[in-house]
């Protein structure tokens, strides 16, 4: 499969929130507005990337000693290792970047999409750089279906809905509809 | 009702008074990837419960001698574990359910709900009301998650746990196996349970109830309002 198959059907096709459901929390909670989606969607993209590409070797070492069943708690301790590491690093060397994406990344740990990803990877059987491409189109993914939504949402908070479906229920049935239109991509690959 | 603090209120309080999905709205990922049939939602449910009670079991054995600073880490790793216990015995026995879970099953290692009980309950409470508190959890869990499962399945096409539905088999409306479905039941169902408990809509998803909190610290929240500030100014 070529690499950019791989990017269409991450972003469009499989979108990760809107079709396969990972990352729902973040989806609803951060969408407010359209800067704090952005901030979210790069925080992600990046611990995606960077997760996949140490999951990877890190799943290789798990083969070699015929462990493999170990895979989701080593993956897990791996992620939450790393994005500690991270926020600690950025701290330190990167004040502007931790200031825009430092809020977000604690809330990655438990994102279940990096830790989907990083599974599906292995899953597919994907090789390294597959697998990097993966990452990167589901990292692009999220943050496109982030920043659609939060357009939608802002429309929603001024619209007048019947009492009990105002606040959650009327964001999950706006969600519906935009997942909707993201079933016009079904089968373009 | 059961007498605060007793018991049975431990019990009883996860199963409607704060179902994790549809009142705190907690482990939404699995509640929408894996009801477009009321078995797997049942599955689902049981298997997050299974490991809801083990974790909780064995978090509140260990609450004295995890360190504060590095607790999380340590929650994480316990429920990774049963979570892995849990795909053995479902591959060997359940297969067909394990094929039909999928990525889902690894996932319910990061479903807010355990991780949030292990923080909010177990970590804080003896042995015996932490088991308690994770069958009701979980059974609330499972019983939304079935709920769902069911009137996407009646819908969507036709038929109930293997049986046909007379008329609504002849037409069924495939939109309600399809994700938009899932957002749409769901949403449907939340203002169904706001209806009926006659309360005032959560007007977000705020920090309460939420796992994530007490990592970041509202820092999602304060994130918002930052953005909002600087754009007033």
């Amino acid at each position: 499969m070529s690499y950019l198959m791989i990017l269409i059907g991450c972003v469009f096709v499989n979108n990760v929130v809107l079709s396969q459901f990972m990352g729902i929390c973040p989806f609803l909670g951060v969408s407010k507005q359209m800067k704090s989606s952005v901030g979210m969607g790069a925080a992600v993209i990046f611990v995606m990337i960077c997760a996949t590409a140490i999951t990877y070797p890190v799943y290789r070492l798990l083969e070699k000693f015929e462990i493999t069943y170990l895979k989701t708690v080593a993956f897990i301790l791996v992620i939450a290792m790393f994005v500690q590491l991270v926020e600690i690093v950025m701290k330190k060397m990167m004040p502007p970047l931790y200031k825009a994406l430092g809020v977000y990344l604690p809330l990655i740990t438990t994102n279940c999409a990096v830790l989907g990803v990083t599974i599906g990877n292995i899953d597919n059987g994907y090789n390294f750089l597959q697998s990097v491409t993966n990452a990167l189109g589901t990292g692009l993914a999220f943050t496109l279906a982030l920043l659609l939504f939060s357009g939608v949402r802002s429309s929603i908070e001024d619209s007048d809905f019947p009492e009990t479906f105002k606040g959650v229920p009327a964001t999950l049935i706006a969600a519906s509809i935009v997942s909707l239109s993201f079933m016009g991509f079904t089968g373009i690959i | 009702m059961a007498e605060k603090n007793s018991n049975l209120y431990e019990f009883t309080k996860g199963i409607i008074k704060q179902n994790p999905t549809l009142v705190t709205l907690l482990g939404m990922c699995p509640t929408l990837a894996v009801t477009t049939m009321a078995k797997n939602g049942i599955g689902m449910g049981l298997a997050t419960t299974f490991v809801l009670v083990c974790s909780n079991f064995v978090i509140s054995i260990l609450k004295n001698v995890i360190p504060k600073a590095v607790r999380l880490p340590c929650f994480i790793v316990v429920i990774a574990g049963f979570v892995t216990l849990i795909e053995f015995l479902m591959k060997g026995y359940i297969p067909d359910l394990y094929n039909a879970l999928g990525v889902f099953l690894s996932l319910i290692t990061v479903n807010c709900i355990i991780l949030g009980r292990a923080e909010a309950f177990a970590s804080k409470n003896k042995i015996f009301p932490s088991i308690l508190d994770g069958l009701g959890m979980g059974l609330g869990f499972t019983l939304s998650l079935f709920t769902m499962g069911s009137v996407r399945e009646i819908l969507g096409t036709g038929s109930w746990m293997g049986l046909k539905i007379p008329v609504l088999s002849a037409h069924p409306m495939t939109i309600f196996i399809m994700p938009a479905g899932g957002f749409f039941v769901l949403g449907c169902l939340i203002a169904l349970v706001n209806k009926l408990a006659n309360r005032k809509p959560p007007k977000e998803i705020s920090c309460e109830g939420c796992p994530n909190a007490a990592v970041c610290g509202g820092s999602c929240e304060n994130a918002s309002a930052d953005t909002a500030g600087k754009e007033n100014a």
